[in-house]
């Protein structure tokens, strides 16, 4: 692939390590109107890891994820997906939405099969695609349950399983976890970070959470209120090969929290 | 309805209305209003006859086009004016007009245009029920979550797939919805292109009756034509039901 070698060139020295980068957001900016929602943003994220997008809401985290996967053109700058320039949607990025995005009509295993059927894939292979990705996700026996048999949670499992199976390199996750309960989100954070490991993907993961944020990211852009803008990227460091059950105790990752709120503290009446 | 502490079936009141027209009848108070028991007789008579037949399957044929015809044009204009916002402009005002419009007085412009005959018929009823079956598939498009928009985008749906496998399904039970106000419309538009046309179907038949004062044939037909009708509407309401279950769900 042509565009590898495009993207290699462009990486970011960090302390003594290196990345290759994935995505890269230049310039950015996005008026609707008289609402200036992002003022000339530039971000970069590494290949194969994780970026939170964190900030308060309306600060335009949605709106940069949105810019990144083409459904919206920004009023300036422009997006790289490794190397080539977004025009608009494609196969390279998948979008895992805030409010699932099922088609209420459909079953599991359709909704999951949905970016492979609108890829003219067959339908025996996307099934199996679909089900291999169904029980990724921890969904198995539910192939041929309808979106509203499910939970909130399993309902993210799905939307999360569509996105996989278009084994697309970016993943794009707007608040995932946000309409889901306190318990399940936890386990799917959990669950986010094993994902990371095993799939040599790019995620980028919008949150308002700083909890949620620090705990599953390599690296977390902070981003302020309009017209938006990036104010720190914070890369946690020691504490992601701790195991899952630890890093909440870890004294960087609570350090990181304090930080984080400190910063933002001002922005919130 | 209750009586002496018993629990009638739903529609016992009719008996009340019917034993009275009975009643009127036999009383032979006008020659307008023939007994009940004679008119229910002729129909049974009446329904054998070939004439009437005819009549049945021309109307049948008419009504069958005619809201054919209104759904497809109907729900594919409906979704365009739901999606673009130049066509809704340019549309919306006449479809607002045509829906609340008598259109009864359009029926002798369709005459000339189309002439005295079935082709006529069939525009009347596609008139009388396309208004209405737009009005809903724009409504169900523009109700469409905007992230399901979003996601067959995404996933990279064409137009084409997005019309066929996101926008009619998640508009569906509007589309439903209209299509049952639309064919309750569709009969009243049929019968009454046939009745101003007076050359085919049920037209004919009552021109036949009324020159020759069958006032119990009359009624006999106007009693089975309200019956489709009721019957039409009872079984799309049914069939609605079913469908607004599923539309609770989204
Ligand atoms: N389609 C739109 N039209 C007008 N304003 C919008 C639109 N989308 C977002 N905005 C505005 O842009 C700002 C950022 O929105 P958004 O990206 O959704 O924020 P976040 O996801 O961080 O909560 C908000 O003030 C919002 O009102
Ligand atoms: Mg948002």
């Amino acid at each position: 692939m042509p565009q590898t070698s495009a993207a290699e060139t462009s990486a970011v020295a960090e302390g003594d390590t290196t990345f290759e980068i994935a995505v890269s957001t230049r310039n950015i900016s996005k008026n609707f109107g008289d609402v200036e929602a992002l003022n000339d943003l530039s971000l970069e994220f590494p290949l194969g890891q994780l970026t939170s997008l964190l900030g308060p809401s309306g600060c335009g985290k949605t709106t940069l994820l949105k810019i990144i996967a083409g459904l919206l053109e920004p009023t300036s700058g422009e997006v790289e997906v490794n190397g080539q320039k977004v025009t608009g949607p494609g196969p390279d990025r998948a979008f895992v939405f805030q409010d699932f995005a099922l088609l209420p009509w459909a079953s599991v295993i359709r909704n999951v099969a949905f970016g492979l059927e609108l890829r003219g894939v067959a339908r025996s292979e996307r099934e199996a695609v679909a089900e291999s990705y169904i029980k990724q996700v921890g969904l198995a026996g539910f192939e041929h349950a309808y979106p509203h048999e499910l939970s909130g949670g399993m309902r993210q499992r799905v939307g999360l399983a569509r996105a996989l199976a278009v084994d697309a390199e970016v993943l794009l996750m707007d608040e995932p976890f946000s309409a889901v309960d306190e318990q399940t989100r936890r386990k799917f954070q959990e669950d986010l970070l094993g994902l990371v490991q095993d799939q040599k993907k790019t995620f980028i993961f919008v949150t308002h959470s700083i909890e949620e944020a620090v705990y599953v990211s390599d690296q977390v852009a902070i981003l302020l209120p309009r017209p938006s803008r990036v104010s720190e990227i914070i890369r946690p460091s020691s504490f992601r090969g701790k195991g899952v059950d630890n890093i909440r105790r870890d004294s960087e990752y609570l350090d990181i929290v304090d930080e984080i709120w400190a910063s933002l503290r001002r922005y919130v009446e | 309805m209750t009586l002496l502490g018993y629990r009638l079936p739903g529609m016992s009141s009719l008996i009340i209305w019917g034993l009275l027209w009975e009643v009127v009848g036999q009383s032979g108070l006008t020659f307008f209003i023939p007994p009940l028991s004679e008119v229910v007789a002729t129909l049974f008579s009446v329904i054998g006859t070939d004439a009437f037949q005819k009549a049945l399957a021309e109307t049948a044929y008419a009504f069958c086009v005619g809201v054919l015809s209104a759904i497809c044009i109907g729900i594919p204009t409906g979704i365009l004016m739901g999606k673009n916002r130049l066509a809704d402009e340019l549309l919306l005002p006449w479809v607002n007009v045509f829906l609340s419009a008598p259109l009864t007085a359009l029926v002798p412009v369709l005459m000339v245009l189309f002439g005295f005959g079935m082709r006529a018929i069939i525009i009347t009823t596609t008139l009388f029920a396309i208004w209405i079956i737009i009005l809903n598939a724009r409504a169900g498009v523009k109700q469409i979550n905007r992230s399901l928009v979003d996601m067959a985008r995404s996933f990279g749906a064409s137009p084409v797939d997005a019309f066929f496998k996101v926008y009619l399904w998640a508009a569906l039970p509007e589309i439903l919805g209209g299509i049952r106000i639309g064919i309750i419309r569709a009969v009243k538009g049929v019968i009454i292109g046939q009745l101003l046309i007076s050359i085919v179907g049920f037209g004919a038949l009552f021109e036949l009756y009324a020159a020759n004062f069958l006032m119990g044939h009359f009624w006999a037909v106007l009693i089975v034509l309200f019956a489709l009708a009721f019957t039409i509407s009872e079984i799309l309401a049914y069939l609605e039901r079913r469908v607004s279950y599923y539309a609770a769900k989204r």
